[in-house]
């Protein structure tokens, strides 16, 4: 069990290629941290830099109040689960687990006593003494997930562990690491580039972007408020809408469609130019007093709830409405958005305004 | 026939063929260890000059060996400090004997051991090595339980080809350890000394000897690939 802090952490490649900067995050014990973001943010370079897979070049990472900077991986009492797994090919799945037990110089019934007992917890009793080749996608999932366990270690670094699996598998086994963290507590970073993965695993996510954080907070707090419009439209599946628009005193023109607001639902004191975000499940069809009638491009069922495309002001969204109501392309609908859930963003700086 | 089979017992038949095998096997040994332990090294750090000092490890590979014997003779000679150095520990200069067919066997086979163990290296997963770190194995512990392993089957081709190409050195061995029967008359020298004086049933036997040694060594690549 432990804290960890990333002060200022910074990683320059070659002189110049800088690929995170200034990363400040204070982690506590238990708690199950998601670094999300698309690839190339930074986000795996992170955590290679807390592994001790790759050195810091500026700044400081202590774990339990210990600088860790130049103590080498093997002493930091970290285990992790590598993208592809990186599983010993030339090891059982016994030998896999007991392998870091053995470099940590414990005695044959303890590590007898401790693999038997994630083997028992992730369902590989009956394929210890396999290799991995002979192993499932899903199984050597668990097998890289019992390595790390079995080490009982003070930090869980994961690294898209669940990147190489199919879409159900990877359902299932989200749910699995979810019951896996609240039975052992450990302090876990986690990366991955899925935000639904994101959303439903963290405690805290912390959203990057070119090397630099964006937001740091609850799965909520991101989803509901997010700082810019990046977050916003990187957190959230299928993505928010946006809409430039301007200000009027009592309402929004998008293109050519005026839409009237209360005056305490828009921002007071900024620029005419703006840009709105509207979720597509804040849009719905009112028949009453719509805001704007739209003709609809493009219709997708996805079960429970049909994604519809269509056009706000000549700017393309997508609206999710309930499956129950029969929409055809070419139809013509009155909608209406949510208009407290809207969000304003600075046309120029992107940052939330409101 | 009788004659022919007191050929083949015969000492001068058979005193090449253990000096080619006690040269290549002490050969093989080192350029298979220092071959596995650079090439490591050389897959996985990068700094500058990297590339000339991998050249020059390789261009034995393409020298013509009478270039290699030039070097050896040049750097191991008895004016050179190295030579000099040695002739001071050991009482006699290194040219000319076993040691020098050694060395020489050394220099030409170290390439191919060289390149294939690398390619073994640079083939594997880079973050199986990386599990063990974190796993809390030390780098000489990586290196044996996790990359050896993980390589072995380009370390045994490497190997192979590194021993066969030693066994059959001549140029280099010729130029910088002689034509001393029973010490460094190897099998390849010892072949063209018979045909030179037209011993032809001995150039003959010697040539089957290494023939047959040679291609089941290439075979057990092959078959191992």
């Amino acid at each position: 069990m432990a804290n960890l802090k990333l002060q200022q952490l910074t990683k320059v490649y070659n002189k110049n290629e800088i690929a995170v900067k200034d990363f400040n995050l204070d982690i506590k014990d238990k708690e199950f941290i998601v670094f999300v973001g698309p690839s190339g943010c930074g986000k795996s370079t992170i955590l290679r830099m807390v592994a001790g897979l790759e050195d810091i070049t500026h700044g400081e990472l202590f774990i339990d109040n210990q600088k860790m900077n130049d103590v080498s991986s093997k002493d930091r009492d970290i285990a992790m689960v590598f993208q592809n797994y990186a599983l010993y090919p030339h090891m059982t799945v016994y030998q896999n687990m007991a392998f870091g037990l053995k470099m940590r110089k414990q005695t044959k019934t303890e590590i007898e006593r401790r693999v038997n007992e994630a083997a028992a917890i992730l369902g590989l009793k009956p394929f210890l003494h396999r290799k991995p080749a002979a192993l499932s996608g899903g199984q050597r999932q668990r097998v890289a997930l019992g390595r790390a366990i079995v080490r009982d270690a003070n930090v869980f670094l994961m690294d898209e562990p669940l990147s190489s699996l199919d879409a159900k598998l990877r359902v299932q086994m989200r749910s699995e690491i979810i019951s896996l963290h609240s039975r052992l507590q450990t302090t876990t970073i986690y990366v991955t580039h899925d935000q639904t993965e994101a959303m439903t695993m963290a405690t805290r996510l912390v959203v990057l972007n070119h090397g630099q954080i964006q937001q740091i907070g609850t799965p909520k707090e991101v989803y509901e408020q997010p700082v810019n419009v990046f977050v916003a439209g990187f957190i959230g599946s299928p993505a928010m809408n946006f809409f430039s628009g301007s200000l009027t005193a009592s309402g929004l023109k998008i293109g050519d469609q005026y839409i009237p607001i209360p005056a305490g639902l828009l921002p007071q004191n900024s620029s005419q130019d703006i840009i709105i975000g509207v979720r597509p499940e804040d849009m719905y069809i009112e028949s009453a007093t719509p805001m704007f009638h739209t003709e609809i491009e493009a219709v997708e069922l996805l079960g429970a709830d049909t994604m519809i495309n269509a056009g706000l002001g000549d700017q393309p969204f997508t609206a999710r409405i309930p499956s129950s109501i029969a929409i055809e392309p070419g139809q013509t609908l009155p909608l209406s958005i949510h208009l407290n859930r809207m969000l304003f963003f600075d046309s120029q700086s992107k940052n939330r305004i409101f | 026939m009788d004659s022919l089979l007191n050929s083949i017992f015969s000492e001068a038949f058979l005193s090449p063929i253990w000096v080619s095998l006690k040269i290549a096997i002490i050969a093989g040994i080192i350029v298979i260890l220092i071959g596995t332990v650079a090439a490591r090294f050389f897959a996985r750090k990068q700094f500058r000059g990297k590339a000339v000092i991998e050249t020059l490890l390789m261009l034995p590979m393409v020298l013509p060996p009478t270039v290699v014997g030039f070097f050896l003779i040049v750097i191991f000679g008895k004016n050179s400090w190295a030579g000099q150095a040695i002739t001071w520990l050991f009482d006699r200069p290194i040219i000319f004997t076993w040691w020098a067919a050694v060395i020489a066997a050394i220099v030409v086979a170290f390439p191919l051991m060289y390149q294939s163990a690398k390619s073994g290296f640079l083939a594997m997963d880079r973050d199986i090595e990386n599990a063990a770190r974190v796993d809390g194995a030390s780098e000489w512990k990586i290196f044996f339980f996790i990359s050896i392993p993980l390589a072995s089957k380009a370390l045994i081709s490497g190997s192979i080809l590194s021993f066969a190409r030693a066994l059959g050195e001549f140029g280099a061995t010729l130029m910088f350890a002689g034509n001393i029967p029973g010490e460094t008359q190897t099998l390849p020298i010892a072949i063209y000394i018979a045909i030179d004086s037209g011993n032809m049933v001995m150039a003959w036997l010697w040539v089957i000897a290494i023939v047959t040694l040679s291609f089941l060594m290439l075979l057990a690549v092959r078959v191992k690939e």
